[in-house]
């Protein structure tokens, strides 16, 4: 699945110190670097993180972007990942109103969405999957009212 | 501000931050660290010990240079017949002199040195052009503006030697060598990058020149590049550092000052200097033969540097002369150092270069802003700059005519007990030449009025 916008998809091991995050998040807003999502959590070492970035390619050259993260004493490891070929996910939570209709659950199975919590005035509703099919997602669920909606940013990952 | 900086916050990790800390502001690419401490972590107990080693994952330093990119390297630099070595500062960060000379010598390569970089090329040999940029000479910035090949060497193409950026140097090739990976590329995407120490991947630069020339003695012939040779010298004919050495009565010519005060000292004096137009004058025409005799804040533009790194340059080096070249507005910043430099005994010489105007902003809107002269005028005569030297127990002096120059000088250079400050009159009309304006194209340099008619 393509995305609609150009972006570079960087994933980065980090030091797991307090920090690191506004010393990466710094870097960008000094260099004028557009951050579409950004999405963090250790790994299986625990002194290391992992940061799953994504950077509006229009807004910052893929080079700089990597030599300047290069430089950040914390940062480990870069690694760029090919948008077209990677493996990418990110989970989605809405909050959408109950009219308790067919056709609103029959838009979240369509969807592979999930309802996890329901009251009479409404229903929340995850799904994860590719950053575009939530945003289709998204689309398909505004005619019936979004109340709250919280995105995590995506997370992705090649076979090495 | 800063490469990197650390925040305590358990005083058990005092050792290793401080230990950290040196590393990384002493390797790769040199820069200034901090360490906050704050206040509880300052009171609290520790035992201290240090560790074997610093344990850093994410710090990489660059070493030796790819032999691929030396290779592609060294054919630009044999096939070229316009090159330019384009030097900065790196090259003196790296103790890479030697190497520099060592490539000259084999490669009869011109050479241009920034204005962190002045005296990592002695410019009394003949293949250095002088400081290119902004304020440097014509020789420098055309030689840049027709080469075919630039060959940067621990530079950044700043904007202050790039000029307009898409004008610049737009016959060349480029190679450019660099610790820092971030810079290449940066400004001007080279032909050839070489991320690598400097003095390594100068060393193998040289080591790849001679292998060349085994191969075949007619790479790099000195008669490659005698055209080359032949217009430089014609433009250093043409258009030298240039002043008018006759000036109006009570003020002595800035230019003169310097080129004095370079005679009257010995050949390894450290010179510092603020930011404005006395510190162009000093980079200008002083004659710098050696590596880190001068001291200057650079891209930075810190003015009032001058007082405080002179008094530095004196602690670290105190078997050689200090001068600080200051302006009047740049020593009004920091010259309460001097009661330091009094009461430590530390006899550095200052030597301010008073017009009584933020000198470089006037000349600015003397030549873009139709005169109108704005929070520029200081006065000459308040503060008192005698007086005050005086009062901080350093010896003052005043010269407002040409011959009282030398001999102020050589007063000063005889003080070794206290410091010294000499107040230059200089009339605030004169101007930095060359100049090449802010946003326009080096081609578009403008050299001093009375070179142009000649």
């Amino acid at each position: 699945m393509t995305d609609t916008y150009p972006h570079h998809l960087f994933s980065l091991r980090v030091e797991n110190k307090s920090g690191v995050l506004v010393r990466v998040a710094g870097l960008f807003a000094r260099r004028g670097f557009n951050i579409v999502s950004l999405a963090v959590a250790p790994t299986d070492d625990e002194r290391f993180s992992r940061m799953s970035l994504v950077v509006d390619a229009e807004s910052a050259p893929l080079h700089q972007v990597r030599d300047q993260l290069d430089k950040l004493v914390n940062v480990v490891e870069i690694t760029e990942i090919e948008p077209s070929t990677a493996y990418q996910v990110e989970l989605a939570l809405l909050s959408v109103k109950n009219d308790s209709s067919r056709s609103l659950f029959d838009v979240i199975s369509a969807h592979g969405g999930a309802v996890v919590d329901e009251c009479p005035s409404s229903v929340v509703v995850k799904l994860d999957a590719h950053p575009n099919e939530i945003d289709a997602f998204i689309r398909a669920l505004e005619p019936f009212g979004i109340i709250d909606l919280q995105r995590t940013g995506r997370i992705t990952m090649t076979p090495s | 501000m800063t490469k990197h900086n650390w925040l305590v916050t358990d005083a058990e990790d005092i050792p290793r931050i401080v230990q950290e800390a040196f590393y990384v502001a002493t390797t790769g690419r040199p820069g200034p660290v901090l360490i906050d401490f704050p206040k509880d972590i300052a009171n609290a107990q520790m035992t201290w010990h240090f560790d074997d080693e610093v344990d850093l994952p994410g710090y990489k330093v660059l070493g030796a240079p790819d032999p691929a990119a030396i290779k592609a390297a060294v054919e630009l630099l044999r096939d070229a017949r316009r090159p330019v070595l384009y030097v900065g500062g790196g090259v003196l960060k790296a103790d890479a002199t030697t190497a520099l000379r060592q490539l000259v010598e084999e490669t009869n390569i011109p050479v241009v040195t920034t204005l962190m970089a002045r005296g990592a090329f002695p410019d009394s040999d003949s293949h250095c052009l002088g400081m290119p940029g902004m304020h440097g000479t014509y020789t420098a910035v055309t030689a840049m503006q027709r080469a075919d090949l630039l060959v940067a060497l621990g530079s950044r193409f700043d904007d202050r030697v790039t000029g307009k950026v898409s004008a610049f140097a737009p016959f060349a090739k480029v190679v450019h060598l660099d610790i820092d990976k971030a810079e290449i590329g940066k400004v001007r995407r080279p032909d050839v990058p070489i991320a690598a120490d400097c003095r390594l991947g100068i060393e193998a630069l040289v080591a790849a020149v001679v292998e060349q020339r085994q191969r075949n003695a007619s790479f790099f012939s000195r008669e490659r590049l005698s055209e080359w040779w032949a217009e430089l010298d014609s433009w250093r004919e043409q258009f030298p550092l240039f002043y008018e050495e006759e000036g109006e009565p009570g003020f002595v010519k800035p230019q003169y000052v310097i080129e004095q005060l370079r005679d009257a000292t010995p050949d390894d004096t450290i010179l510092v200097a603020g930011v404005g137009q006395h510190q162009m004058w000093a980079a200008q025409h002083w004659r710098f033969e050696h590596p880190r005799t001068w001291v200057n804040s650079g891209g930075l533009g810190t003015m009032g540097f001058a007082v405080p790194a002179a008094l530095g340059a004196k602690v670290g080096r105190p078997e050689q002369m200090v001068w600080a070249v200051d302006g009047d507005g740049c020593f009004q910043m920091t010259a309460q150092e001097l009661i330091t430099a009094t009461v430590e005994r530390i006899p550095v010489k200052i030597a301010i270069l008073n017009n009584s105007y933020l000198g470089m902003v006037r000349q600015w809107q003397h030549m873009f802003y139709e005169e109108r002269y704005s929070e520029v005028y200081l006065s000459p005569d308040v503060p008192n700059y005698v007086g005050w030297a005086e009062s901080m127990g350093c010896v003052g002096i005043r010269v407002s005519a040409p011959e009282e120059v030398r001999p102020a000088i050589e007063k000063a250079n005889a003080v070794d007990d206290r410091p010294v400050v000499i107040d230059f009159r200089i009339d605030a009309k004169e101007h930095v030449f060359p100049m090449v304006a802010a946003g326009a194209s080096n081609d578009d340099i403008v050299v001093h009025p009375k070179l142009a008619q000649r």
